[in-house]
């Protein structure tokens, strides 16, 4: 334990002189990257905007309230294929998530020099581009729309459910498979009796929990054409129809408060 | 003798207990998904001839990382990356510093109603809207550029983090935070030496996954006008340079690796 020795007074000290010192320059170079980066971010910022910024953000309340509850009628189609899109993407990624799961975890994995990182590298670089890119590059192939949509949202959740499910099947208990095994079950028989039972439950979570995030996302992709009420407001925003817009944004709000709370009743049921 | 003539001497054979104990239920949900999935598809319109005119383009996509085009627009790429990394810094570090104390205050078992009603408020404000939604409005409010993009970044964190942490907070053991309690410290104190101890590692772990969600996020800000390697990417996009486009999305899945290992590192180190 460091001691500081003064006027021949033991005083304790969390740390050594060392130490502190570390810790003071990491601090230092922290502070001083934050400083870069916030000189980098003003310099390229017309701040003109921003000191008027309170003038315009008024403006726009006062265009965009109240908004236009009549147009609520031409929304309904929007609406219904935002729901296909995130359900329908979130079941195809399933589909082809559960293969890579498997593939991927430690236990399961036929070849863990080979197949596993490919299955890793599937999830990775999946889960590491978001909905909206995976939209823009599908709309270039396969021309804009609601089926776009659905193939970027199911693209984009292979790889955060693959992930969570294949950590899942990792943390299995392993007697119970071991118990099937001695009856004499083959490698497809222990699947469907030692290993699915135990992850069945968690299977279901992820399936709703990402049902969910897929209703926000699937909210935006129009923006990029890729289908749903995000087609609407990006309409709505290049006409500068503002009390269009505020609409729109109330019953985003609204639809994603139903999928959270949907979510969290189905999985509270579940565990 | 065959496995069903020894079940009927025997008495019922054993059958796999289902997923969905009620009968009714169970086929309820189940012709109800189908039902579902059949109105569904029935409104999707798919153009099987455009899909089939963009496999080959879809193809010379697939050649392109094979063979990604680093240095045609190298400048382009470089400067939209830095002020991706520049924004995910930046939004990080305030994002953090405000959230904590909104976490605090949002912990129902260290703050009053009051100040618990209105943290818990802006979080849920936080988490409702998406990043690009709240980034479009601030394009319009503060201008293009990244201090809009920063400005999303860490308005997002903030919903992010506040929660939590404050979940965190309202399970953590109560028996050493009286321990401090007793023996007389102030609040100040009693937070810094019977609270935060208890819910440092998480704070951090959870801070170093928010880094890597705001780079992420950062990658799509720039198709809304707010900054970052996103405006970079839909240009290459738009111009069907696949081979850039290519380049920059195995530059962000790269990076997001590194973050991600990294995370790991720390995240083993401080637990």
């Amino acid at each position: 334990m460091p001691i500081l020795e003064r006027d021949d007074a033991q005083i304790w000290r969390r740390r050594t002189t060392g130490q502190s010192l570390v810790r003071w320059f990491g601090w230092l170079l922290g502070v001083a990257i934050f400083v870069y980066c916030w000189q980098l971010i003003s310099k390229s910022t017309t701040w003109f905007f921003v000191w008027d910024a309170p003038r315009i953000a008024n403006d726009i309340w006062t265009r965009a309230t109240p908004p236009k509850w009549g147009y609520i009628t031409q929304l309904g189609r929007p609406i219904w294929d935002t729901l296909n899109i995130a359900t329908l993407g979130t079941i195809i990624a399933l589909f082809l998530a559960v293969p890579v799961a498997f593939l991927a975890a430690r236990n399961t994995t036929p070849s863990a020099l080979f197949i596993r990182p490919i299955a890793l590298l599937v999830i990775v670089s999946t889960r590491s581009i978001n909905s909206l890119i995976w939209a823009l590059l599908l709309i270039a192939i396969i021309g804009p729309g609601v089926f776009a949509g659905v193939i970027a949202i199911a693209i984009r959740s292979i790889g955060f459910c693959a992930k969570l499910l294949y950590e899942a099947i990792e943390e299995i208990d392993h007697t119970q498979v071991e118990a099937i095994t001695a009856t004499g079950a083959s490698r497809w028989q222990v699947m469907a009796y030692g290993i699915v039972p135990q992850i069945l439950p968690a299977f279901a979570g992820i399936a709703v929990f990402r049902w969910d995030i897929n209703i926000r996302e699937s909210t935006v992709l129009g923006l990029v054409g890729a289908g749903g009420i995000g087609l609407q407001l990006s309409a709505s925003l290049n006409v500068l129809a503002w009390p269009q817009v505020s609409l729109i944004l109330i019953v985003i709000l609204v639809a994603v408060m139903i999928s959270e709370w949907v979510s969290a009743k189905v999985r509270g049921a579940i565990i | 003798m065959s496995h069903r003539e020894l079940d009927d001497m025997l008495g019922k054979g054993w059958r796999k207990p289902a997923f969905i104990k009620n009968p009714f239920l169970r086929w309820a949900l189940l012709l109800g998904f189908f039902a579902y999935l059949v109105a569904a598809f029935k409104t999707i319109e798919v153009d099987w001839g455009r899909v089939y005119e963009g496999l080959d383009r879809g193809w010379a996509f697939v050649l392109a990382f094979t063979s990604p085009d680093f240095i045609s627009r190298w400048s382009d790429i470089w400067s939209g990356l830095l002020e991706s990394i520049v924004m995910t810094v930046a939004a990080s570090v305030v994002g953090i510093l405000i959230s904590i104390p909104i976490g605090l205050g949002a912990a129902r078992n260290i703050a009053p109603l009051p100040i618990y009603m209105i943290c818990r408020g802006i979080v849920a404000i936080s988490r409702a809207l998406q990043e690009i939604i709240v980034a479009i409005l601030l394009v319009a409010i503060f201008g293009f550029g990244p201090l809009a993009g920063f400005l999303t970044l860490s308005f997002a964190t903030i919903g992010f983090l506040s929660k939590l942490l404050a979940e965190d907070i309202e399970a953590m053991d109560k028996v050493q935070a009286e321990a401090i309690k007793a023996s007389g410290a102030r609040w100040p104190q009693w937070i810094n030496y019977g609270v935060q101890p208890q819910v440092m590692p998480r704070l951090v772990g959870l801070s170093m996954y928010r880094i890597d969600i705001n780079f992420r996020e950062s990658a799509i800000l720039g198709l809304v006008g707010a900054g970052g390697i996103g405006a970079t990417l839909n240009t290459a996009f738009d111009r069907y340079e696949y081979d850039t486009a290519a380049a920059i999305l195995i530059l962000i899945i790269g990076i997001v690796m590194a973050l991600e290992y990294l995370s790991g590192i720390i995240r083993a180190r401080v637990q």
